[in-house]
């Protein structure tokens, strides 16, 4: 019976005098804080992407508040939610155009050709250091996933080795853009429809030998829409300063012969089966 | 006990993961990144040495009190109030950073909290009054215990990341692969056996 009272004394006592040091320190050492960083805090996306450049959404919450950076500095949240922010703190929202990342080709296994059979480390910077990846093509996407796995949003696909970019998820932080080892991948426009799915200034026939969707440099494009596309070299892209930007309409007219020129949308939708019994 | 075979004891033969099975829950969470791994080894050493010390003065000062020449013998409530001084004790860590040390409280900070209940710093505790240390040996036991579980969460954190390259079975991935490895490497810790 005593001990049970010595017991019930002892972790009673133990509990109030832990509970008063523990209220002591948090006096002693306070740390005052801007109550305004939780609130940006809470209204950022909190996906610590890093695409405004600070190291997550609180590090990036701290310096607008400090008013280091505006608002539309965070290329994720949406108009609306930027807007929020700055009516929260009273400054001006500032920004930009959203984007979003385009994986500029359309070499999956299927299209092209296969110069090595890469066993290596299924990741696309140990595979540049060693053969240049199982593809032909010295340009394009490696296709072992490297952005797929750094994107903090889980938009990029692996599709049949061909990195595809789903733009319902995508918020263009520019994490993949800086991931990719061969600059594959570029940030657009967010309403930008169509895109020339092909990164390499090869010559056309060199293209050829290696890839079916590769852009061979014909010209006609730019040839039935001279504002919307232009050609460098063997390569043509869009203009993303081109307003109207190309839609499928204009894609239609063009009548790219290899198909690098498509719509965001074909571009995801076309066929890309996965051949049985190929190891991926 | 000499204090050479208390720490090559705590660091490899009788190490907190990989033949105590004690603090495998952060063994497996937070060893995806060896970054990560580096901030709960630093947050782990840290907590436990102080506890260890703390809990061993506790239990030998405190619930083996004596008052008006009676003996008590309050030892049946060493969980309890362990549980009950490491939580506290963590806390008045955690305060105390966030205001000397900022940087360290970004780095260690977040990993704190996880610490509060964790079994590898209640096992060190529990261990340290068992084998009848002193508070100096306790802090010692403790903070190479520590020193241990570190070196098993870094070791593994960077297999765990050369395994997120590689190609196993399908059925193999993720978690069933690292499970299977974290087996082979307790096999490998095995082998310190019968050292001191």
């Amino acid at each position: 019976m005593n001990d049970l009272i010595i017991a019930g004394i002892l972790m009673g006592g133990a509990g109030l005098v832990l509970g008063a040091v523990i209220g002591v320190f948090a006096k002693l050492f306070q740390v005052a804080t801007d109550p305004r960083i939780a609130l940006v805090t809470e209204l950022l996306p909190g996906a610590n992407c890093g695409g405004c450049g600070k190291a997550g959404c609180a590090d990036f919450a701290k310096s607008v508040v400090a008013g280091e950076n505006l608002p539309g500095k965070c290329p994720v949240s949406s108009r609306e939610q930027v807007a929020a922010i700055a009516l929260a703190l009273g400054v001006d929202a500032g920004g930009g155009f959203p984007k979003r990342a385009v994986v500029r080709c359309g070499g999956d296994f299927e299209q092209v050709t296969r110069h090595v059979n890469y066993n290596g480390v299924a990741d696309c910077a140990s595979a540049m250091l060693i053969a240049g990846g199982p593809k032909g093509c010295r340009y394009g996407c490696l296709g072992l996933g490297t952005c797929a796995r750094k994107c903090p949003f889980g938009a990029i696909e692996i599709i049949n080795n061909l990195a595809v970019v789903h733009e319902e998820l995508c918020v263009g932080c520019g994490t993949c853009v800086a991931a990719c080892p061969r600059g594959v991948i570029a940030l657009v426009p967010a309403n930008a429809a169509a895109h020339v799915y092909c990164n390499s200034p090869a010559r056309g026939a060199e293209k050829r030998q290696v890839c079916k969707v590769g852009c061979i440099g014909c010209r006609k494009c730019a040839k039935s829409s001279p504002d919307q596309f232009k050609v460098d070299g063997f390569l043509a892209s869009v203009n993303y300063e081109a307003d109207p930007l190309p839609g499928a309409a204009e894609v239609e007219a063009a009548a790219c012969p290899t198909d690098a020129l498509l719509t965001a949308e074909r571009h995801l939708f076309i066929e890309r089966n996965e051949p049985e019994g190929v190891a991926k | 006990m000499s204090y050479l075979a208390l720490t090559v004891g705590a660091v490899l033969v009788n190490n907190f993961v990989l033949s105590r099975f004690l603090g495998i829950c952060p063994f497996l969470g937070v060893s995806k990144r060896v970054a990560t791994a580096m901030g709960m080894s630093g947050a782990v050493i840290g907590v436990m040495t102080i506890a260890s010390g703390i809990t061993t003065a506790i239990y030998r000062y405190l619930l083996r009190i004596s008052l008006n020449g009676v003996n008590y013998d309050l030892t049946f409530l060493q969980v309890l109030i362990f549980i009950l001084i490491i939580a506290a004790l963590v806390q008045v860590i955690e305060i105390m950073m966030q205001k000397l040390s900022p940087a360290l409280y970004q780095a260690l900070g977040i990993y704190l909290p996880l610490i509060t209940t964790n079994c590898a710093v209640l096992g060190a505790a529990t261990i340290c009054v068992k084998d009848n240390l002193n508070v100096l040996q306790s802090m010692v036991f403790g903070c190479f215990s520590g020193v241990g579980f570190a070196l098993a969460l870094l070791l593994f954190a960077s297999l765990r990341e050369k395994l997120e390259l590689a190609s196993p079975p399908e059925a193999f991935k993720g978690t069933p692969i690292a499970l299977v490895t974290a087996g082979i490497l307790a096999m490998a810790f095995v082998g310190f056996a019968g050292l001191c």
